[in-house]
């Protein structure tokens, strides 16, 4: 038992890292403040596309969005950092993984918007139009909020998931809180760091996850 | 006419992405790590998806000291990065002597992922089901674990398949997380033989190896997702 609280619970090792740790979070942080609003925009354009007039606009984007729904992040992101060079493009780590997020993010918000936008009625759209509205503005002012609230929990968990995944961004060496706790692992010989960064999810996430029990709860009842 | 070409883009395109000679070296160890990835991903769907369920039979029972531990587990696994518990386990396992291998790692603990989403969207499921359903069949005599059963379980099933399917594929994705601890599947196999090959040919094959497994499982998804859709209102 005490190997068991030396190895993972250990206070003093904790403290020595945690302010290592908290420079860490701060670079989750930062991702998530560009990843997630550029991947929820971006995510918003594709599902106008899957859902516009245009014939062309909707072919296009079913296989961008298939096929960065199939490829696993890590494997994209790996990709891009590690792959790309061989091609003469070197990107930052920041660069990478922003750029694999926008990618990914923009496919997966881009199917929970296209459900949303489908599950406005056509008489929606009708109406606005009707009022004198513009296609814009109809989209803007009438129909994209309808949409929105009606996925809320979707993109709420898509956005938990989001946060979740930017810990891949320690494979490709950004200093964010799962690479300073591996760092600071590998040169105190010692669990605890992980344990300690894992809790900063806890404390940064629980809340969140506990928010979404209750409104995936409400839209059911 | 067949005067060597001067190297333009397109060529050196195909040669960073699609040589022929390194497709033909590294084809071997790439579907060697197909075989890894698919029976990672066979043992966590089979196992997740059955703990699942189970946890959220027990939670039907609505034991009160069961249920709190049933939703901080579940909780615990939904707010934290797979990556991070994995690497907890595995760094900080052998140092308790409690050794497991890399493979063992990955399947344990994308298999309690699994369970934990695949818990919610079950409970999910039996809560949903109308109250009168439960006092019908408890009225005809079923007992409590019958209603559930044979009543209850079967209807919410069928409201939890797409978000399930759905789920599963994201976590199956998550295979690839191995690479980190060195478990030979694709992305491991891709990157090792990129760095041999001084080539980005292979990870293109991983890339590719991943589209054609799951690219089939995405659309069957979608389709799923129509075929079963039930409009919130």
């Amino acid at each position: 038992m005490d190997q068991l609280l030396d190895q993972f619970f250990n206070l003093s090792i904790m403290q020595q890292v945690f302010p290592l740790l908290v420079k860490g979070l701060w670079m989750t942080l930062k991702v998530c403040a560009i990843v997630i609003p550029v991947g929820a925009f971006a995510g918003l354009v594709v599902a106008l596309c899957a859902t516009s007039q245009s014939r062309l606009a909707r072919i296009l984007t079913v296989p961008y969005v298939d096929l960065f729904r199939a490829v696993p992040p890590l494997v994209l992101l790996i990709f891009i950092h590690s792959g790309l060079p061989f091609a003469g493009i070197s990107l930052s780590p920041f660069q990478s993984v922003t750029l694999a997020f926008l990618l990914n993010n923009s496919a997966f918000y881009g199917e929970i918007y296209r459900a949303g936008l489908e599950s406005i009625g056509a008489g929606q759209r009708e109406a606005a139009r009707s009022t004198g509205l513009t296609a814009l503005q109809t989209n803007i002012y009438v129909v994209i909020p309808q949409a929105v609230r009606n996925v809320l929990p979707d993109l709420l968990s898509n956005t938990i998931e989001v946060v979740k995944l930017t810990s891949l961004a320690s494979v490709v060496a950004l200093p964010e809180l799962l690479y300073s706790a591996d760092m600071a692992r590998s040169i105190t010989f010692n669990a605890s760091p992980l344990v300690l960064a894992a809790a900063f999810y806890l404390v940064l996430l629980w809340p969140v996850v506990r928010l979404l029990s209750r409104l995936e709860r409400r839209v059911a009842a | 006419m067949d005067q060597a070409l001067p190297p333009t883009r397109w060529t050196i395109f195909l040669d960073t992405f699609f040589k022929a000679s390194v497709i033909d070296q590294y084809l071997p160890s790439i579907l060697k790590g197909i075989v890894v990835t698919l029976e990672v991903a066979a043992l966590v769907v089979i196992c997740g998806i059955l703990l699942g369920l189970t946890l959220a039979l027990v939670r039907a029972y609505r034991i009160r000291a069961v249920n709190i531990l049933i939703v901080i587990l579940v909780d615990m696994l939904r707010a934290l990065p797979p990556l991070v518990i994995i690497l907890v386990v595995y760094f900080g396992l052998p140092n308790v002597g409690i050794a497991l291998s890399n493979f063992a790692v990955l399947w344990l603990i994308l298999t309690l992922v699994l369970a934990a989403f695949a818990e919610e969207i079950f409970w999910a499921g039996i809560t949903a089901t109308p109250k009168g359903q439960w006092e019908a069949a408890r009225s005809t005599g079923l007992g409590f674990t019958q209603t559930l059963l044979f009543v209850v379980m079967p209807q919410a099933l069928r409201i939890t398949i797409p978000p399930l399917t759905n789920r599963t594929i994201a976590i199956t994705k998550n295979t690839a997380l191995g690479t980190v601890i060195g478990v030979p599947e694709i992305l491991n196999q891709a990157t090792t033989a990129t760095s041999f090959a001084g080539n980005a040919t292979p990870l293109m094959m991983g890339a590719v190896a991943y589209m054609v497994i799951f690219i089939p499982v995405v659309t069957f998804g979608r389709w799923l997702e129509t075929r079963f859709a039930w409009r919130r209102a």
